[in-house]
C-alpha cells in the first residue's frame, strides 16, 4: 500500500507545491554527494590514467602489487565461503530454535559492527601472536600461524564480516512460511531434502546478498590486516597494504594504479548488491500484492 | 493408494523426524554457538584479560596520559562534528532518493554505499590527491590559507566519506514506510511544508535517526585507514584514538594500546547497544 503510494509522489503532491523547495532540496542532495563521493573517485581515476591505460596495467601487474591483489582476492573468496555457511547457520539457529542464551547470541552477532576493525585486529593479535599462549601452543603443536599469515587475514576478515550474512537472511527465514515444510514432512521428506528443497531456494537471494557485502567489505579491509597481517610483501601484504606503503613512500603511480583497480572491485560488487536487493524485494512485494 | 499398512508406520517415522529434527537441532546450534565464541568472544576476552594484565591501575594511569586523553578528544570532535554534518545531509540525500524521481536516481542510490566498498586506505589517498603538497586543491589551499591534509579538516573529510552511507541507509527504509497521507491531510489543514516536516515527517523518522547517529557515530570513533593517510603517519602529528593505539603498538607500549584498544571498543559497544535497547523499548 505505502510503497504503491510512494510510487510517484512527485505528482501527488498537492497543496503547496513549492518547486523552488524541491529543487533546492535535490540540488543540496547531489551536490553533497558530488562533493563527497563523485569528486574525489573521479580523482584517484584521473590520477592512474594520467600516464595511459598501458602504465596503469604495468603498475597493477608489478610482482608485489599483483600477489598483493591476488592475495586480497583469494583471502576474501575463502572468508565468503565460511561466511556464507556459518552466516546462514546461524542464522537458522536463531530463527527456529529456542535455547538459553539466544538473546545474547543474537546481540553477539553485531559486535563486529560496533568494534574498529582496528581494535578487531589488536584483539587477533593478543589472541594468536607468537609470543601469547594460545599462539604459541598452536605454533608448537601444529607450526601453524596465524598472525603474519594468509590464515589471519581470513581471521580478521570473517570476524569483520560475520554479521552481513546473518542480518540478511535473517528477516526472509523469519517470515517464510512453514506450512510448505509441514507439508513435504508429511509427505515423507527429511530433515535434508526439506531443506534443500525447501527452506534453501527463497533464502538464495538474501545470502548472495550477504556473500557480495562481505566480499566487497573485505576487497578494502585495512585497520584489522595491518596489524594481523603486517606488511610483508610477496607474503601478507594485501592490496589496501600495499596502498598504503605506496602512498606513504609517494610513489603516487603504483597508489593510484591498485586504487583503481579496487574502487572497480568495489563499484561493480556494490551495484550488483544493490540490484540483488531490489529484485529481492521487489520480489516480495508481487508475493503480497 | 495408499494402503493401511503405511498409514500406520507414518507416525512412528514422524516420531523417529522429530527425535533427529532435535538431535540435528542441538549439533547445530552448539556449533554456532562454539563458532561465535571462538571467532568473537575468545578475541574479546584476550584482549581484555591482556589489558588488565598488570592490574587495573595500569590500565587507568596509561588512558590518562596526555596523549591519550588529548587523542581520545580529538576523535570525539570528529565524529561529533561528522554525526551533525551527516544528519543534515544524509537526511536531505534519504530524502530526494525516496521522494523524488528523476535520471540517474538509481546511480546515486548505489553510488550512495560506494563507501561501504572503498577501502579507508583509499578514501583517505583520494583527499591526500586534492589537498596534499601536489594535489589538485593546492592552490585553493594556499589561497585560504586553511591546512586541510594532516591536519583537522582532512580527518573530519576523510571520516565524512567513510560515514556516509549509515545515515542515509537506515532513513530510507523509514522514509519509504511512511504513510505520505498523514503529510497530505497536515498540508490539507493549512501546514506549510516546513511545519509539515516537523510535525509530521519528522518524528517519524526519529527512530531511523538515532539509530543512524549512533552507527555513524561507531564508525567514527573507529575510522583508522583513512585518518592515517591523510592525517599523516609520522609521529607528532594530530592523533585520534585509533592512530594513538597504532603508535603505542609500534613503539611496543602494550599496556598503553590493548588499554585504548578497549575503552574505544567499549565506548562503541555501549553506544550501539545502548541505541537498540532505546530502540526496542521506543517500540514497544
Amino acid at each position: 500500500m505505502n510503497t504503491l503510494l510512494a510510487g510517484n509522489p512527485e505528482t501527488k503532491t498537492t497543496g503547496t507545491p513549492l518547486p523552488w523547495g524541491r529543487w533546492g532540496l535535490r540540488s543540496v542532495a547531489i551536490s553533497y554527494l558530488l562533493v563527497m563521493l563523485v569528486i574525489p573517485l573521479l580523482v584517484i581515476l584521473q590520477d592512474g590514467m594520467r600516464e595511459g591505460l598501458a602504465e596503469l596495467w604495468r603498475q597493477v601487474t608489478l610482482p608485489i602489487a599483483w600477489h598483493a591483489l591476488k592475495l586480497t582476492l583469494w583471502t576474501s573468496a575463502v572468508m565468503v565461503v565460511i561466511n556464507t555457511i556459518m552466516g546462514t547457520l546461524t542464522a537458522f539457529v536463531l530463527v527456529r530454535y529456542e535455547f538459553p542464551g539466544k538473546t545474547v547470541l543474537n546481540a553477539i552477532i553485531d559486535l563486529p559492527l560496533a568494534i574498529p576493525t582496528l581494535v578487531t585486529g589488536v584483539m587477533l593479535v593478543v589472541l594468536f601472536g607468537p609470543q601469547e599462549a594460545v599462539g604459541a601452543w598452536l605454533k608448537d603443536q601444529f607450526d601453524f600461524s596465524i598472525i603474519f599469515a594468509p590464515s589471519g587475514i581470513i581471521m580478521a576478515l570473517l570476524f569483520i564480516t560475520f554479521p552481513f550474512v546473518v542480518r540478511s537472511v535473517q528477516p526472509v527465514l523469519l517470515e517464510l512460511d512453514r506450512t510448505q515444510e509441514n507439508a513435504a514432512a508429511t509427505l515423507g521428506a527429511g530433515g535434508w531434502t526439506i531443506f534443500w528443497r525447501i527452506i534453501l531456494p527463497p533464502l538464495a537471494l538474501p545470502i548472495l546478498t550477504g556473500a557480495l557485502l562481505s566480499f566487497a567489505r573485505a576487497i578494502g579491509e585495512f585497520g584489522s590486516i595491518v596489524i594481523v597481517a603486517g606488511n610483508i610483501p610477496l607474503v601478507s601484504q594485501t592490496a589496501a597494504v600495499y596502498v598504503f606503503g605506496e602512498v606513504e613512500s609517494e610513489n603516487r603511480l603504483g597508489a593510484s594504479a591498485v586504487s583503481i583497480v579496487m574502487v572497480g572491485i568495489a563499484f561493480i560488487l556494490m551495484m550488483a548488491a544493490n540490484y540483488l536487493r531490489k529484485w529481492s524485494r521487489s520480489g516480495s512485494e508481487k508475493e503480497v500484492e | 493408494m495408499r494402503t493401511p499398512a503405511s498409514t500406520k508406520i507414518v507416525p512412528v517415522t514422524k516420531r523417529l523426524s522429530e527425535l533427529r529434527g532435535k538431535w540435528a537441532g542441538w549439533v547445530l546450534i552448539t556449533l554456532v554457538i562454539a563458532y561465535v565464541a571462538l571467532l568473537i568472544m575468545a578475541p574479546l576476552a584476550a584482549l581484555t584479560i591482556n589489558a588488565f594484565e598488570k592490574g587495573a591501575g595500569a590500565v587507568f594511569s596509561s588512558l590518562g596520559q596526555p596523549l591519550a586523553l588529548q587523542a581520545f578528544w580529538n576523535t570525539i570532535w570528529i565524529a561529533l562534528i561528522v554525526v551533525l554534518t551527516h544528519s543534515i545531509f544524509g537526511t536531505i540525500v534519504a530524502w530526494v532518493l525516496v521522494r523524488h524521481r528523476f535520471p540517474g536516481r538509481d546511480l546515486i542510490d548505489g553510488l550512495v554505499d560506494m563507501p561501504f566498498a572503498v577501502s579507508a586506505v583509499v578514501a583517505g589517498y583520494m583527499l591526500l590527491l586534492l589537498f596534499g603538497r601536489n594535489g589538485l586543491l593546492a592552490p585553493l589551499v594556499e589561497a585560504t590559507g586553511i591546512r586541510v591534509a594532516f591536519a583537522f579538516p582532512g580527518m573530519i573529510l576523510a571520516t565524512l566519506f567513510v560515514t556516509l552511507p549509515f545515515m542515509i541507509r537506515e532513513l530510507i527504509p523509514v522514509l519509504e514506510a511512511f504513510d505520505i497521507r498523514q503529510e497530505k491531510a497536515a498540508a490539507t489543514l493549512g501546514a506549510s511544508g516546513w511545519q509539515t516536516f516537523w510535525r509530521v515527517t519528522f518524528p517519524a523518522l526519529r527512530w531511523g535517526m538515532i539509530y543512524g547517529v549512533t552507527l555513524t557515530f561507531a564508525r567514527a570513533l573507529g575510522e583508522f585507514g583513512a585518518v592515517l593517510v591523510i592525517g599523516g603517519a609520522a609521529q607528532g602529528r594530530m592523533m585520534t584514538t585509533t592512530l594513538f593505539i597504532y603508535h603505542a603498538l609500534e613503539e611496543r607500549q602494550y599496556i598503553g594500546a590493548y588499554s585504548a584498544a578497549l575503552a574505544l571498543g567499549l565506548l562503541s559497544l555501549i553506544l550501539v547497544i545502548g541505541s537498540d535497547w532505546l530502540r526496542r523499548r521506543g517500540h514497544q
